[in-house]
């Protein structure tokens, strides 16, 4: 029982480091713009085929595979952030001073655009990420480790504590923390609003982007609907640590992660999942309306 | 009764008179009376929202969860309660029983509304929609993921007709009246609204109980026209559906709901040629929309003819107050 426990707990840090990385996006995203940015999911769906592509193309080649994973992962990290940026760009920027509401629905829109365009141009047919590592099983006593699963966690984390850093030390996330802060008065401090909302865009969906390559190695199946489960998940989980706050957001990712690994232990099927996740946003919002980790603000009169 | 108000229910009754006739004769396809019933029930779905995210400023995601849940239970009552006997004798009164059942869920959704509003309200009514569609596809007795038939075609256009009339009749009653401002002063400004004493949590409650009610019959109108149900089919794509309708025809009008549910509806049946990509123009468009116009077609003006005479000169004053504080 304990040697089961601990071996979910395993598969549990592997799928919330997954999440972790999509919902960092979502949460720096609104951070600085005060906008859910329902787009990201589909955002994430994408750069898993932009990983499918590059492995395909990098595989044909002989190079030795370890370059082939970075390489793979590099050109998704920058695809993903290009795309992004575009998006941004030509969709948000438009109605940065328009009611919140149409940003947000615009967002829902690019979101089914995302999903629909790669569908009518790449098709519904599910495709096979090639598996870029060898994968080698580890044996720790009874508990089973494989090479994929540690790769997984540890980049994560590393990607993590980088984000955490460059928000907190440098130049360009004490921007970011002026501009979500205050736009105008970061923007009368010289700070290049414009270029700021944009890199945060690139940051986050870079940071997605690898969690597209990191997942299909995974779970190596693409579909052009994929992104819609694994972004809601990713959102609930950056809303349950509160959405906003960056830390916040990867606590929200291991809790749901957990959530997810252990329903089928406590309940009949794997398919009470959503609901139970759900329930848990449910109940954190009406205890703590600003999430886990959020900040409480106070409305102004 | 005024010369207005007989003209009005003689325009009712020839309407009901020229459902049943188009629909007795055959003049039209099966097709087409299909795609006019989608457009009643939508339009019933779109005003519903209205009075939420329009009128009253929240913003609900959510409200395909409501349109499950009127689906389902009419549908037990005509297949499971009924067993398909005396179906237009019982139809009706499943709609009622399925929009007061619905109505009634609404709390676990109005509740959360006291505390939070904006982002957080919108996450709330995204998770009910998910957690409806959750739970359904985990009853078996239901069919779960396969879904549930067996309902009689008992939807049709003079059915459909009323429902929307009714719809109409009780939104743009509602929103001109004393429940109405009050209503419209909680988008405005909640902390005014209350220190005028507005009973704010009152009127949420009322609006979503309200709301709900209709999107339940429009559910149950929708089971007995396709005649097969599932849970996907009220995922949160049927959602971001009615989202589109309500800002495409604009907020805070009757009209405009009425006519972004009919534009939309037929527009995208006459974009069925382009195949997939049809779903691909559709959020285009939204999002082209929402750069160019970001206040939908009618853009929170209102067909002079729904508006009450004694109101018509002080609702154009009202318009632009309302255009100015909507940021």
């Amino acid at each position: 029982m304990i040697i089961i426990l601990l071996q979910q707990m395993l598969n549990g840090l592997q799928l919330g480091s997954v999440y972790a990385l999509i919902a960092l996006g979502y949460t720096m995203v609104y951070g600085i713009l005060r906008l859910i940015n329902f787009a990201h999911g589909d955002i994430f769906m994408i750069s898993c085929y932009f990983g499918f592509f590059a492995a395909c193309a990098f595989l044909s080649n002989s190079i030795p595979t370890w370059l082939t994973f970075i390489a793979t992962m590099m050109v998704s990290m920058l695809l993903t952030a290009l795309v992004s940026v575009l998006i941004e760009r030509v969709a948000y920027k438009p109605l940065r001073y328009a009611p919140k509401v149409s940003a947000v629905i615009t967002a829902l829109g690019i979101g089914l655009f995302l999903e629909n365009f790669t569908l009518a141009t790449l098709g519904p047919t599910p495709r096979g990420m090639p598996a870029l590592l060898p994968n080698i099983n580890y044996r720790l006593g009874a508990l089973s480790l494989s090479s994929v699963q540690i790769l997984i966690i540890v980049i994560s984390i590393v990607l993590m504590v980088l984000l955490d850093r460059v928000v907190q030390k440098t130049m360009t996330g004490m921007a970011m923390r002026a501009v979500s802060y205050d736009k105008p008065t970061a923007s009368l401090m010289g700070v290049p609003v414009d270029g700021i909302i944009s890199a945060t865009f690139a940051i986050g969906s870079a940071v997605a982007g690898a969690g597209g390559v990191l997942y299909s190695l995974a779970y190596p199946i693409i579909n052009p609907y994929m992104g819609v489960r694994i972004g809601w998940w990713a959102f609930i989980a950056a809303v349950i640590g509160g959405i906003g706050n960056v830390r916040g957001a990867m606590l929200g990712s291991y809790i749901l992660a957990f959530v997810e690994v252990f329903t089928p232990m406590v309940l009949p099927s794997s398919t009470y999942r959503d609901f139970v996740a759900f329930t848990v946003l449910l109940i954190v919002l009406v205890v703590r309306p600003t999430g886990l980790m959020g900040r409480v603000t106070a409305q102004k009169v | 009764m005024g010369p207005k108000s007989r003209i009005t229910l003689v325009l009712v009754i020839l309407g009901f008179v020229l459902c049943i006739l188009v629909e007795r004769s055959g003049l039209l396809s099966a097709y087409i009376l299909q795609i006019s019933m989608y457009v009643g029930i939508n339009i019933i779905l779109t005003l519903s929202l209205n009075l939420v995210n329009g009128y009253m400023g929240e913003f609900s995601v959510g409200h395909a969860g409501f349109m499950a849940i009127g689906a389902y239970v009419s549908s037990i009552i005509t297949v499971r309660v009924f067993h398909n006997q005396m179906g237009p004798l019982v139809f009706p009164l499943a709609i009622i029983v399925a929009g007061i059942v619905t109505a009634a869920t609404s709390f676990v959704v109005a509740f959360p509304s006291f505390r939070t509003r904006g982002d957080y309200l919108a996450i709330v009514t995204l998770a009910f929609n998910m957690i409806v569609k959750s739970v359904l596809e985990n009853i078996d007795a239901l069919g779960g993921p396969r879904g549930f038939m067996g309902m009689g075609r008992l939807t049709n256009l003079a059915n459909v007709y009323a429902w929307c009339l009714v719809t109409i009749f009780v939104v743009r009653n509602l929103v001109y009246s004393n429940f109405g401002r009050a209503v419209l002063s909680i988008r405005e400004d909640e902390v005014a609204s209350n220190l005028v004493s507005v009973n704010t949590r009152q009127m949420k409650i009322m609006v979503f109980l309200i709301a709900a009610f209709f999107a339940g019959i429009a559910g149950a109108l929708f089971a007995h026209v396709m005649q097969f149900i599932n849970p996907r089919s009220f995922a949160i794509q049927k959602s971001t559906d009615i989202l589109v309708m309500v800002y495409l025809g604009g907020i805070g009008s009757i009209f405009g709901s009425v006519l972004g549910a009919t534009v939309y509806t037929v527009l995208l049946e006459l974009l069925r040629p382009l195949g997939v990509w049809r779903w691909v123009v559709g959020p285009i468009m939204l999002v082209v929309l929402m750069i160019c116009r970001p206040t939908g077609i009618m853009g929170l003006k209102e067909l002079t003819g729904l508006i009450p005479r004694e109101e018509r000169v002080l609702g154009k004053k009202e318009e632009t107050d309302v255009v100015t504080a909507s940021n």
